[in-house]
């Protein structure tokens, strides 16, 4: 061999000392990045995703460094400003106690202004509001009367508003949530059957809001020193409004904000994750293995939900009150994980028939390999789609399920319970339902928003370009 | 790459959004085709509401909806009050409640209850919806049916007075040994296994309303359950019934008294519990009445619609665990909570509906006594909130029980909207007065009603609503063999009384015994009693006569009629 | 092809067998029972309803019985409505939330491919967002909300019409079903619409678009026949299940709309624990719903070739 070829050439020693290095000219113009520095970076430049991002820190924040900041107890009830929208009048008249009340007093003087000679007795408090009538008894039997109330000014033939009682007395006490505005109450008399006659009397009258001395003291109204009787005041400022119980809705929403959070984050990612890693066993064994997990993920999704989540509660064991908010997570995750397998599965099944992965098997490719590189980066999207998708589910089967005692205690707040309260007072009170609603919607775009950049970012197709 | 899309992706979406537009109105056709499609499928289903109006004053009829599907409308074993309510309309027993409330006679002309026998005369132009007459024997062959084992009614108790009822429910006796007996057909004795005074009020119950022997057994087993499987005795007959859907009653040709049935129909037009898509349906005027919540009261008055209310009878208490080991087994604990809770507090500020009274007996105001109300002859008494006191007895309790601190206390609940927020207060009340912990419970039916049985819980929200218009139905309830007696408080003395209400013919003995329970309960605090429930309500304002019932169909319609000038 | 139908039917029949065991073994471990009511009743009587119902027998001997009763299509007699049998109420009632699910789906398949692929199309820029917004809108809000709220909306409609313009509830013509199927169909409408959206974008960059762009093909038809059809794909996945959940989760809608459906006996069956009803819906949407995959399975088959399945 080597007597043919040493006509030719020779080679010596130097020819196989390594080349000297050119720094300059093999130098890589950008420093190598891995995948995930690479979506990262990708992730940092959509201004879109960002902003998500910000938006979810902000939301952690509010939620967890809230009751530093807003430091009112989120279950302390305000039964003076129940339902209160933000910005309402917080006037209050320190008045003494509520005293029982038994009909006017002899000397009493009535009216003469209407038929009955309806008289208001006392002032017009939010404690109670007392009327007196002389009645009709002058010119037919006295069969009693019904008192009405309504907030409207009355028009000839309109309906009298709310029937408060039926009474044969001459006077009325009424106590049923008085509000500082202006009422309408009537009396009117009626006949031996019952029946309402034609004698009525309308009386307009302002009602004043009040509390006693040892009421401002129990809400904290005396801190800039003793209140005494007939000095105005202001309530407790509730910036956001107050709920149906009079509880402060800024310190619910910072408290129920945890809970949802919690449970719209954590349960989606998980049972997603679940049915990732179990479609794309599926998906990729294909075959028997994949039909024997795929009628077990049939099986799952068909039970009925609200009947295993009542029995998981009673194997966990959730005593009464106690929080079940990490039951319910495991609950959620043990049973709604089949949805996303099932996507997943069938995402894996088309790219595993992509040209790209026959080529890296042909290159003796792990199965490790193909899944993590290939397989789900490429099914990236609809994996993320379905993450963010399951937020509001997940907060909203929280609320649910705590409205049927499974989920968290009373009274501890969550948003989505809040809106599910809130939605029988939505024509008068829409405050109750807007604010939650509103961090749901939040949070919900926030999601959105990170998964549509997740999504550019971890395209594995779209990598190195721009 | 994001350069080079941009470049060419104007002409490409715009030829692409041309496509888009294209299948978009592929999509609106194949829509289009489908929902006509649909329209005769569902057409062809038989199952299509009849349409609703409010008040339609041409044909004499109204709609209306039902809170739910009666479950089936078999009188013998009907126990809910949506059945009651139908079952008002359709079928008439032997007495029935007049409009001013008081018995008086249906099918029976006159009746006469003596210690040992009950006597019914039966009018002889009473007749079934087929033509036949009814008969005594119809009524003998209902009162049997239900008291056989093998029908399991759950209102078979209340037939117990009866001779020999109990041994037939119980197995131990045929149903022909029921002691009722037919001299003539127009005549029923009912022999009495014990004096029992208020033997006629009770014949209005669903339980004693008469089913035809020879229909019932051609229905086979299907009784009750459809229009067609039912013979009616009331002012109305049930035209067609569409289950969960809508059912349409009309008026009963057969039926005897003129003065009830006027409107010819009175279709039931929806089946919803939805409180928002009931008033939505009223505001389209689509059904006649309505129930009002809280929140809805002030659209109401803006509107201006006529609103009514009424007390529905149903008295809400909170219910005290008085079995061993539990705290509440100490009086001054039961005391404490007494004189911490505020009803008035709970019902003008937090329920805030009208017709809610605040609790003050388990006897609630609607009950008659010996000739007025039983509350007027026997006033219940009451305490003033008063949390200095409250705490004071707090304190005596931690004393007697030993305890250094109290344990966290189970209150159990329902999941329904109401008992929510009244456990929420009762919780923070009961936390800024007493400083005790409330844990609130909340279970849906029937987990609830098992842990009720079972005695889990420290504190429990319960309520009663009346089978019969007799203080009774109330004042055996915490007895300490009655079962619904939750908290198994047992007393002697309690026992004693209720046997006396039970057993004495003499009114005044029994109101008098009905006294002595009420304060029994009081200075005992067996019980806390929190509201009388009421129901706030309106009417279309054409539709006059509707009279609202504490015992029996709760919305009355058989005096209805439409005054159109109105 | 047949051979692989049969073979599905004959798992499907073993899951739907499962299902009935997990359900009747679950259901009777609740605490609770379906005889137990507000008011109390005696021993005895307590006994006799037992002794009708076959609760009296143990527990195994009381499935074998159901197992033999359902294996000849006989699903019991309903707890809640005594003299009704639960075929009868499955077959009065699913009929009508299968016609309100079709509908739903119907909008909300169409409804969610055409906005994905526009979003798709108009990537980032204005019609984008706006969609984006409705999606999140009609996701971040409760259902019984949206019911609620378009209700009241029909009835202002018909208020200032003067007239019925669209029936604000009940069944019967197709007026009653276009606003609740909306309601209905709308977050599977959002959720298609968006996962249309994110699967558009990953065909615009796979190598057979590019081939056909370089074949020089007409975009529309490149967009027609390849990015459409291979975008569909996971929309198509989601439909069986989604299918079944809608036929099932038409509870909210059908109390709201009043309609006859059967989600409401489904759900209400579960809180008065009415084993018959509870048992006899959920084997038959466990059936439905594995009916449904197997048909979508087969349905993937012929809209992907590469996944068709070797029999």
């Amino acid at each position: 061999m080597s007597e043919q070829t040493s006509t030719s050439w020779q080679p010596s020693a130097s020819d196989f000392a390594p080349k000297p290095k050119h720094q300059t000219a093999d130098a890589i113009t950008r420093p190598a990045m891995s995948y995930w520095q690479d979506a990262w970076r990708r992730l940092k430049e959509n201004k879109r995703a960002l902003f998500s991002l910000y938006l979810i820190i902000g939301l952690v924040t509010f939620t967890l460094a809230g009751p530093y900041l807003w430091t009112i107890d989120p279950s302390a009830q305000d039964l003076d400003q129940i339902g209160m929208a933000p910005g309402a009048d917080r006037n209050v008249t320190i008045a003494p106690a509520y005293q029982p009340w038994y009909g006017p007093t002899d000397d009493q003087t009535y009216a003469n202004d209407n038929a009955l000679g309806l008289t208001l007795v006392g002032n017009a408090t939010s404690q109670a509001v007392r009327l007196a009538w002389r009645g009709n008894d002058y010119d037919q039997a006295d069969y009693g009367y019904k008192i009405y109330r309504t907030l409207f000014p009355l028009d000839a033939g309109d309906a009298f508003g709310l029937p408060l009682m039926e009474s044969k007395n001459h006077y009325f006490e009424d106590r049923l949530d008085l509000q500082p505005t202006d009422y309408y109450y009537t009396v009117v008399a009626l006949d031996s059957q019952g029946v309402e006659t034609d004698q009525f009397a309308t009386l307009k009258l302002t009602v004043k809001r009040v509390i006693t001395v040892l009421e401002a003291q129990q809400r904290g109204l005396t801190k800039n020193g003793p209140v005494a009787e007939g000095e105005q005041i202001k309530l407790a400022l509730h910036p956001f409004g107050t709920d149906y119980l009079g509880r402060d809705m800024l310190a619910r929403l910072i408290y129920g904000g945890q809970v949802s959070l919690f449970i719209g984050i954590f349960a989606p990612l998980l049972y997603v994750l679940l049915g990732v890693i179990y479609g794309s066993i599926a998906g990729f064994m294909g075959g028997a293995v994949d039909q024997l997990m795929m009628r077990f993920a049939d099986f799952a999704v068909a039970l009925p939900f609200l009947l295993f989540m009542i029995l998981l509660k009673v194997i966990f064991g959730i005593g009464p009150g106690e929080s079940g908010v990490l039951p319910m997570l495991v609950a959620m995750v043990i049973l709604l994980w089949p949805a996303p397998a099932r996507l997943v599965r069938g995402q894996i099944l088309q790219i595993r028939e992509e040209g790209y992965v026959s080529a890296s098997q042909l290159l003796g490719a792990k199965t490790n390999y193909l899944v993590f590189r290939h397989m789900i980066p490429n099914t990236m999207g609809v994996i993320l789609v379905t993450i963010t998708f399951q937020v509001p589910s997940a907060i909203f089967t929280e609320a649910f399920l705590s409205f049927i005692g499974m989920g968290v205690a009373p009274p501890t707040p969550s948003w989505g319970s809040m809106c599910n309260d809130g939605i029988k007072s939505m024509l008068t009170r829409p405050h109750e339902l807007f604010f939650p609603a509103l961090f749901i919607s939040i949070t919900v775009l926030a999601f959105n928003l990170l998964g549509d950049g997740l999504r550019d970012a971890l395209d594995a197709r779209m990598r190195n370009r721009e | 790459m994001r350069s080079k899309s941009t470049s060419n992706s104007n002409t490409h979406s715009n030829s692409l959004s041309r496509q888009l537009g294209l299948y978009f109105v592929l999509a609106i056709v194949f829509v289009a085709g489908l929902l006509l499609a649909l329209n005769q499928l569902a057409g062809l289903m038989g199952t299509a509401t009849q349409e609703a109006q409010a008040v339609d004053f041409a044909n004499n009829s109204i709609s209306a909806v039902l809170r739910e599907e009666p479950p089936q409308l078999d009188s013998s074993k009907a126990t809910d009050s949506t059945s009651g309510l139908v079952l008002g309309h359709i079928m008439e027993g032997l007495l029935r409640m007049d409009l001013q409330d008081r018995l008086s006679p249906a099918i029976a002309e006159r009746w006469e209850v003596t210690p040992t026998h009950a006597t019914f005369w039966l009018r002889k132009d009473a007749k079934w919806s087929d033509g036949k007459p009814i008969s005594a024997a119809d009524f003998i062959f209902a009162w049997q049916l239900a008291l056989k084992p093998e029908t399991g009614s759950e209102y078979a108790s209340l037939l117990y007075p009866i001779e020999n009822a109990e041994a037939i429910n119980t197995g131990k006796l045929p149903a022909s040994a029921l002691g009722v007996s037919a001299p003539d057909p127009h005549t029923l004795v009912v022999k009495l296994t014990r004096p029992i005074a208020f033997f006629d009020k009770l014949v209005v119950f669903p339980t004693f309303l008469p089913i035809r022997e020879d229909f019932y057994n051609a229905t086979q087993g299907r009784f009750g359950s459809d229009a067609k499987d039912l013979l009616y005795s009331g002012p109305y007959t049930i035209k067609s019934w569409v289950h969960g859907a809508s059912m349409l009653l009309e008026r009963n040709p057969h039926y005897w008294d003129s003065n009830r049935g006027k409107l010819a129909q009175i279709n039931f037009a929806y089946i919803t519990s939805d409180a928002t898509a009931t008033l939505n349906f009223f505001k389209d005027e689509r059904i006649a009445l309505a129930r009002l919540q809280a929140e809805n009261l002030t659209e109401a008055l803006r509107l201006k619609w006529p609103i009514r209310r009424f007390a529905d009878g149903t008295v809400f208490y909170l219910e005290f665990n008085h079995r061993e080991d539990h705290l509440s087994r100490n009086l001054n604990f039961r005391k404490a909570i007494q004189h911490a809770l505020d009803m008035e507090e709970l019902v003008y500020k937090v329920t805030k509906l009208p017709g809610y009274l605040p609790g003050k007996s388990l006897f609630p105001e609607w009950l008659i006594g010996v000739e007025k109300t039983l509350r007027e002859e026997y006033p219940a008494s009451t305490v003033t909130v008063d949390s200095a006191k409250a705490r004071a007895y707090l304190a005596l309790a931690k004393e007697e029980l030993g305890l250094a601190e109290f344990p966290e206390i189970t209150l159990l609940t329902s999941d329904n909207p109401v008992s929510n927020i009244q456990s929420e207060w009762l919780q923070e009340v009961l936390k800024q007065t007493l400083g005790l912990t409330i844990k609130i419970d909340k279970q849906i039916f029937k987990q609830r009603l098992a842990k009720m049985s079972s005695g889990e819980f420290g504190l429990l929200l319960g309520g009663w609503g009346p089978d019969y218009n007799d203080p009774l139905t109330f004042g055996d309830l915490f007895a300490s063999w009655n079962l619904n007696n939750r908290g198994r408080y047992k007393s002697e003395q309690m026992d004693a009384l209720v046997a006396t209400a039970q057993n004495a013919t003499a009114t005044p003995d029994r109101m008098k015994a009905f006294g002595a329970i009420q304060q029994q309960l009081f200075d005992d605090v067996v019980i806390l009693p929190m509201y009388e429930r009421g129901v706030t309500y309106v009417v279309h304002p054409q539709l006059k006569g509707v009279k609202r019932r504490v015992i029996g169909a709760e919305t009355d319609y058989t005096y209805a009629y439409i005054d159109p000038d109105a | 092809m047949l051979r692989y139908t049969l073979k599905r039917l004959v798992l499907g029949i073993l899951t739907v067998w499962f299902i009935a065991t997990a359900t009747f073994f679950g259901m009777h471990a609740v605490p609770g029972d379906p005889l137990s009511n507000d008011k109390s009743t005696t021993a005895q009587i307590r006994a006799n309803l037992e002794a009708k119902y076959g609760l009296d027998k143990p527990l195994l001997t009381q499935y074998a019985i159901y197992l033999k009763n359902i294996s000849q299509g006989d699903f019991g007699i309903s707890f809640t409505q005594e003299n009704r049998k639960v075929n009868d109420i499955i077959k009065e009632h699913f009929p009508i939330s299968a016609i309100l699910g079709i509908l739903a789906i119907v909008f909300a398949a169409l409804g969610g491919i055409l906005w994905g692929a526009l979003t798709a199309l108009y990537r980032n820029r204005w019609p984008d967002s706006v969609i984006m917004f409705l999606v999140i809108l009609g996701i971040s809000v409760p259902s019984f909300v949206i019911a609620a709220i378009s209700q009241m909306f029909l009835v202002n409609i018909n208020t200032l019409a003067g007239t019925t313009v669209l029936p604000v509830g009940g069944w019967g013509t197709v007026w009653h079903m276009i606003v609740p199927a909306m309601v209905l169909g709308l977050s599977t409408m959002a959720y298609l619409t968006r996962l249309m959206r994110s699967s558009m974008l990953e065909i615009v960059n796979t190598d057979y678009i590019r081939t056909a762009q370089s074949k020089g093909l007409p975009k529309t038809r490149i967009f027609s026949r390849h990015q459409l059809r291979n975008a569909i794909l996971p929309v198509v996945t989601v439909l069986g299940p989604a299918i079944a959940g809608i036929t099932t989760g038409g509870f909210v809608v059908e109390i709201v709309f009043a309609i006859p459906g059967l989600g409401r006996y489904f759900v209400e069956a579960i809180q008065q624990l009415d084993y018959t009803v509870i048992m006899g819906t959920t084997v038959f949407y466990g059936a439905f719903l594995v009916f449904m995959v197997i048909l979508v399975d087969l349905l993937y088959g012929w809209i992907d070739p590469r996944v068709r399945i070797n029999p």
